[in-house]
């Protein structure tokens, strides 16, 4: 059996991010190179937020997806640099993540700016642009916890990290 | 050289590594839900880039060992951290003092160490700064909340301040360890580290109506292993299962 690394993305479309799963591991931007070599398969991630607990999870999910398709000679490597952004979000991503409830990263000004003005996350469900941040952390190290003032729905917000 | 860096690296790690734990202390704690759940993603921020850190620096080191055995396995004279980090959580206010001077600290140095000649240390600084700037926006607004809130937040800030201000100095402290790594360029220029700290600190403590303190008493030690009773305590809950059931897996 011959594969193109093509295949390989579009297998790797059918792995969720455990945290969000509406996500696939390619939209979140995780996956930033897959290589063939003869029948061994190298994809190679980068991890969200340095602690993120679902990396190990996400790993083991690529090489399972893979092994169902047939690959069985498949290695996982995780490199740092460059350091993932949410700019690397696919607009696919960004337009799922807001059906599922959770407001995609807005263009935030440099976190370095004490007392800068606030940014403005429409709510996901209403739209309405008066919404509150309720605090910076939220569910998980990658999401917000915001509230819509006018619908009254809390909602998670998928922070911007540059 | 490999010495100096192994060693620097563990000053790295076992900051993000002793705060990390300090922080974890907190999860069920936290004076409102929201605080409870930022000040563990911070811990969990800070526990991801001690991972990353003491991975390599096992490589560097070349003796076999892991992350995990640098995490558990060292005695307290063998950890590098400052003195500030090891610091009990006490209140909120002593938690987020501690906090703010440390992000005030950390947020520069990764800036720095983006540049570093090496690539690995400039990958993890470069990782690390993005969370970085959220815990220096985080513990700098509570600082200025509390700082200038009621007189009972007030007072317990300046007085978390009195009492971890002469912790701060060590932030700064250098030895031939940073002299061999800045010849090489590892570290690069520190030289504005301290004067940028400073801005930051006077600017936020200012708006948060604290005053720092006039007692310029240095507390150090930590750089060199010589630590407060605290960290035989942390130490004590952080290596517990390793102790006990050494190789232990789950």
């Amino acid at each position: 059996m011959v594969i193109s690394t093509e295949e390989i993305w579009g297998y790797l479309e059918e792995v969720f991010d455990p945290e969000v799963p509406v996500l696939t591991v390619v939209d979140l931007g995780v996956v930033r190179k897959v290589e063939l070599d003869g029948d061994a398969c190298k994809v190679t991630i980068t991890p969200t937020y340095s602690g993120c607990p679902a990396m190990k999870r996400i790993e083991d999910d690529i090489v399972e997806k893979l092994k169902e398709k047939g690959i069985e000679n498949v290695t996982v490597d995780l490199v740092l640099a460059p350091a993932w952004t949410t700019d690397w979000l696919s607009e696919n991503g960004k337009r799922k993540l807001k059906e599922y409830g959770i407001a995609p990263p807005e263009n935030e000004p440099d976190k370095s700016v004490l007392f800068a003005e606030p940014i403005v996350v429409p709510c996901p469900k209403c739209d309405s642009k008066d919404t509150r941040l309720v605090s910076q952390f939220g569910s998980t190290a990658c999401k917000a916890h915001y509230q819509c003032n006018d619908c009254l729905e809390p909602f998670d917000y998928f922070k911007c990290l540059r | 050289m490999e010495n100096a860096l192994f060693e620097y690296l563990l000053r790295l790690g076992d900051d993000s590594l002793i705060l990390g734990h300090r922080l974890s202390e907190w999860c069920g704690h936290g004076p409102i839900l929201e605080e409870d759940i930022a000040l563990t993603n911070l811990s969990l921020d800070l526990i991801g880039q001690a991972t990353a850190i003491f991975e390599y620096a096992g490589k560097v080191e070349g003796k076999g060992r892991s992350e995990d055995d640098l995490a558990f396995l060292r005695f307290d004279k063998d950890y590098r951290n400052l003195l500030l980090v090891e610091r009990p959580n006490g209140d909120f206010g002593v938690t987020i003092m501690r906090q703010f001077l440390f992000d005030a600290y950390r947020k520069p140095l990764f800036e720095r160490l983006v540049n570093s000649s090496d690539e690995m240390i400039a990958a993890i600084a470069a990782k690390s700064l993005k969370e970085t700037k959220y815990h220096l926006k985080h513990s700098s607004e509570w600082v200025i909340r509390l700082g200038d809130g009621t007189e009972e937040s007030h007072n317990r800030m300046q007085d978390a301040l009195n009492d971890l201000w002469k912790y701060a100095a060590e932030l700064f402290y250098e030895d031939e360890v940073d002299a061999t790594l800045k010849a090489s360029g590892v570290l690069p220029d520190m030289d504005s580290l301290k004067s940028e700290w400073e801005q930051t600190v006077t600017a936020v403590l200012e708006e948060a109506t604290l005053k720092i303190p006039e007692n310029n008493w240095k507390q150090e030690g930590g750089r060199k292993g010589l630590h407060t009773e605290h960290l035989g305590y942390i130490l004590a809950e952080l290596q517990y299962m390793q102790r006990a059931y050494p190789n232990m897996e789950w």
